[in-house]
């Protein structure tokens, strides 16, 4: 897979999605006040109600402040000095297919493993493809069309079906939500948007790949996906971005909702460039992702692989409100350099009989700081709830950090919530005994990383688990030595 | 197929080995006794290339193919692949991995260096059961994650496991005997007298005479301050049990 890696224990990787593609682009200038918000309303010929949401989430965000009870440090963001809209060039009225997008973009792609012309395209996956503001590509849409299934981007939704956006837009990650929710919703560009209707298994893996491109612009995408009653849906995202030495922002929403006995697994492996090894650059991936089990027996199951950003402050969350509902969370975060991520769930149990499982790796290296920040809360309503939680950390060297912040809340006496925490540490004298038995430092690392994050690796869809592994072996190689 | 010559080893600023000589043949015995901080851990060290422990000079010559190589020119798991085994006196805990599965992979990383095709997972299950059955061990080694929560015993007979499995053409065993009891030291002796070939070594680290009348050396080597004082055969070892080693350090 990655032949053109060259292997050097002690020398760092290099982040091989940082190029940048030189295309011509459409971009607002820098700041952010109600115009603004107007022009971008404008330029996506949005309906009303959307233009409504935008502002009122903007005045309302100008009230807020950054949150800062996270684990993580940077220098106060200037909203005024980012762009909030770049867009590369249409030709003519923008694409209508895949033939009309940019060959340098398509290119692009191609180069980040996403082939997104109708020959190369990955079985069984449809894949929406974000670049900076923009959706440029969805594939396999007449295919998911036949089964009902909506797949597309999320201007087009709002074009195309804003009865039902309208009509989730907001509902489970409220634009007052928090500080960068309340950004996202005034200002979010696109992102993807999924409906699978009542009984219906989507017969495709949907897949989003975002690409910030532009620089000084921040990336506000929103997803949201609805699965009717007994519909069954597995989606996955992916995040790249160029090297930069200056810092970027990505704050999404990601919004689920799960009607009676649907299920939806939601995977991520992010991989944001992180900055370079003395910290100068990288993404900050400041996102709300919240899932509502709205239904009885409804399933919604997070699964994320997260090796890329600066600096990530990332919950993604379940309400179980429908009865028996189940939610998962299923995480693998790797920092290294100088990395911070504040990562970890909420688990809201509501409705009765309702179920959640959390499962947290943190791996930590170099003098990156790695916290896990997770809540359990049970609610009066939510009789005979059951948690369990595991959040083991893993220490590489001397001067990472790993954190562990539960917040355990129960107020119903027939809840069981069980809680496990381990920290065990990668010696060089572990990657020396492996390594006199015949392995070397690429097999001795991905014995280590795989019995650690086992658990969660089995949660991914095949087709990513295998680059996903590969990519958190990239990334700790540099790191052990 | 051991070829030590004049061997001088640091540890950070401390001299440890001062000049030690050793040949080891196919289908040879050798023990290593000596006091307490003589350099005997170093000297298994070394040969397993650990990072920690810098040749100052003298050369260590390991024939592969028939050929001798400067065994200092390869890396750890370049040795592990070439046959060489150090059963570790304090073998480390490796927690989450599998010892099945770290036995797999190891084996696998030596198949594909010799061009053998590798072994999927249910041979290698028949093939590391019967490995366990052949040592007396309990199945459940397989399923345990490598040497956590092992007993000091059954750490050492998990190395004798690896080295059944990997099948080593030189194996040094590090003090394998210390913290076993009668029992298991009888159990670990016949799995290394099984495993003994015309063509493999075995070099034996030990303070006790003990192992020996186990594992019976076709040589003696008394390591002191660095160096190899004295060779004989296995009387030697009986002789230091008996009077120690001052008499012969005076």
């Amino acid at each position: 897979m990655a032949a053109d890696a060259v292997k050097s224990p002690f020398s760092n990787r290099e982040y091989k999605y940082g190029f940048v593609t030189d295309v011509e682009s459409e971009s607002f200038p820098k700041g952010l006040n109600e115009d603004v918000i107007r022009r971008l309303s404008a330029i996506k010929e949005e309906p009303d109600f959307v233009l409504d949401f935008r502002l009122k989430a903007y005045r309302h965000w100008l009230k807020m402040v950054e949150p800062k009870w996270a684990h993580v440090a940077y220098p106060p963001i200037d909203f005024q000095d980012l762009r909030y809209y770049s867009a590369p060039k249409k030709k003519g009225d923008g694409p209508k297919s895949l033939e009309d997008v940019d060959a340098e973009i398509i290119a692009t792609f191609n180069r980040l493993g996403i082939p997104l012309s109708e020959q190369k395209r990955l079985t069984g996956v449809a894949v929406d493809a974000v670049f900076d503001s923009v959706s440029v590509a969805t594939t396999h849409k007449a295919e998911l069309g036949k089964v009902g299934v909506i797949f597309c981007s999320f201007s087009e939704a709002l074009r195309e079906h804003p009865e039902l956006v309208k009509k989730w837009l907001g509902s489970v990650v409220p634009y007052k939500d928090n500080f960068y929710a309340a950004l996202n919703s005034a200002v979010f560009s696109d992102g993807s948007f999924v409906y699978i209707p009542k009984g219906v298994r989507c017969p495709l893996e949907l897949s989003t790949y975002f690409r910030i491109n532009a620089a000084e612009t921040g990336q506000f995408e929103r997803t949201l996906i609805i699965a009717e009653e007994g519909s069954h849906v597995s989606y996955l995202e992916g995040c790249t971005a160029p090297m930069r030495d200056e810092n970027q922002l990505h704050a999404a929403v990601v919004e689920l909702v799960a009607l009676d006995n649907a299920e939806i697994k939601y995977s991520t492996v992010q991989n944001w460039y992180a900055g370079d090894r003395e910290g100068k650059g990288g993404i900050y991936n400041f996102v709300t992702k919240r899932g509502l089990c709205s239904g009885y027996r409804s399933k919604i199951s997070w699964t994320q692989v997260e090796t890329g950003s600066a600096i990530t402050w990332k919950y993604p969350s379940v309400i179980l409100q429908g009865d028996s509902s189940v939610g998962e969370f299923y995480s693998v975060a790797l920092t290294n350099n100088k990395m911070q991520a504040d990562t970890g769930t909420k688990m809201i149990h509501i409705g009765k009989n309702t179920t959640s499982k959390i499962i947290s790796k943190g791996i930590s290296a170099d003098e990156s700081v790695n916290s896990y920040r997770g809540q359990v809360r049970i609610l009066p309503s939510a009789e005979n709830a059951r948690n369990f939680s595991q959040c083991d950390s893993m220490l590489v060297g001397n001067k990472s950090s790993a954190n562990t912040y539960p917040y355990i809340e129960i107020k119903n006496k027939t809840a069981k919530v069980e809680h496990e925490a381990t920290t065990s540490k990668i010696s060089a004298e572990q990657i020396f005994y492996l390594k006199s038995r015949g392995l070397d430092d690429e097999g001795a690392i991905s014995l280590l990383l795989n019995g650690f994050c086992k658990e969660v690796f089995k949660e991914l869809p095949l087709e990513f688990s295998v680059e996903a592994v590969r990519l958190l072996e990239m990334k700790l190689e540099g790191s052990v030595g | 197929m051991l070829d030590i010559s004049n061997l001088h080893v640091t540890v950070g600023a401390k001299e440890i080995l001062k000049g030690l000589n050793l040949k080891v043949n196919e289908g040879e015995v050798h023990a290593i006794m000596g006091p307490n901080g003589s350099g005997k851990s170093t000297l298994s060290k070394v040969l397993a290339g650990h990072p920690d422990y810098a040749v100052a000079s003298g050369t260590i010559h390991y024939d592969i193919n028939f050929k001798p190589k400067n065994l200092l020119d390869l890396a750890p798991d370049e040795r592990a692949r070439a046959g060489i085994f150090l059963a570790y006196q304090y073998p480390v805990e490796v927690p989450g991995v599998n010892n099945a599965e770290f036995l797999r992979a190891a084996f696998n990383a030596i198949c594909r260096d010799q061009g053998v095709e590798e072994m999927d997972p249910l041979d290698f299950d028949s093939y590391l059961r019967e490995k366990i059955q052949f040592l007396g061990m309990d199945a459940k080694f397989m399923d345990r994650q490598l040497n956590v929560d092992f007993s000091g015993g059954e750490k050492k007979r998990n190395e004798i496991l690896q080295m059944a499995v990997l099948a080593p053409r030189l194996a040094i065993l590090d003090e394998t005997d210390s913290g076993l009891d009668v029992d298991s030291l009888r159990l670990v002796s016949e799995g290394v007298n099984k495993l003994r070939s015309d063509s493999n070594a075995v070099v034996l680290i030990t303070h006790y005479q003990r192992i020996l009348s186990y594992i019976v050396p076709d040589f003696v080597h008394i390591l002191a301050n660095g160096q190899i004082i004295k060779s004989g055969d296995k009387s030697l070892a009986l002789e230091i049990e008996e009077r120690g080693y001052d008499w012969l350090l005076n």
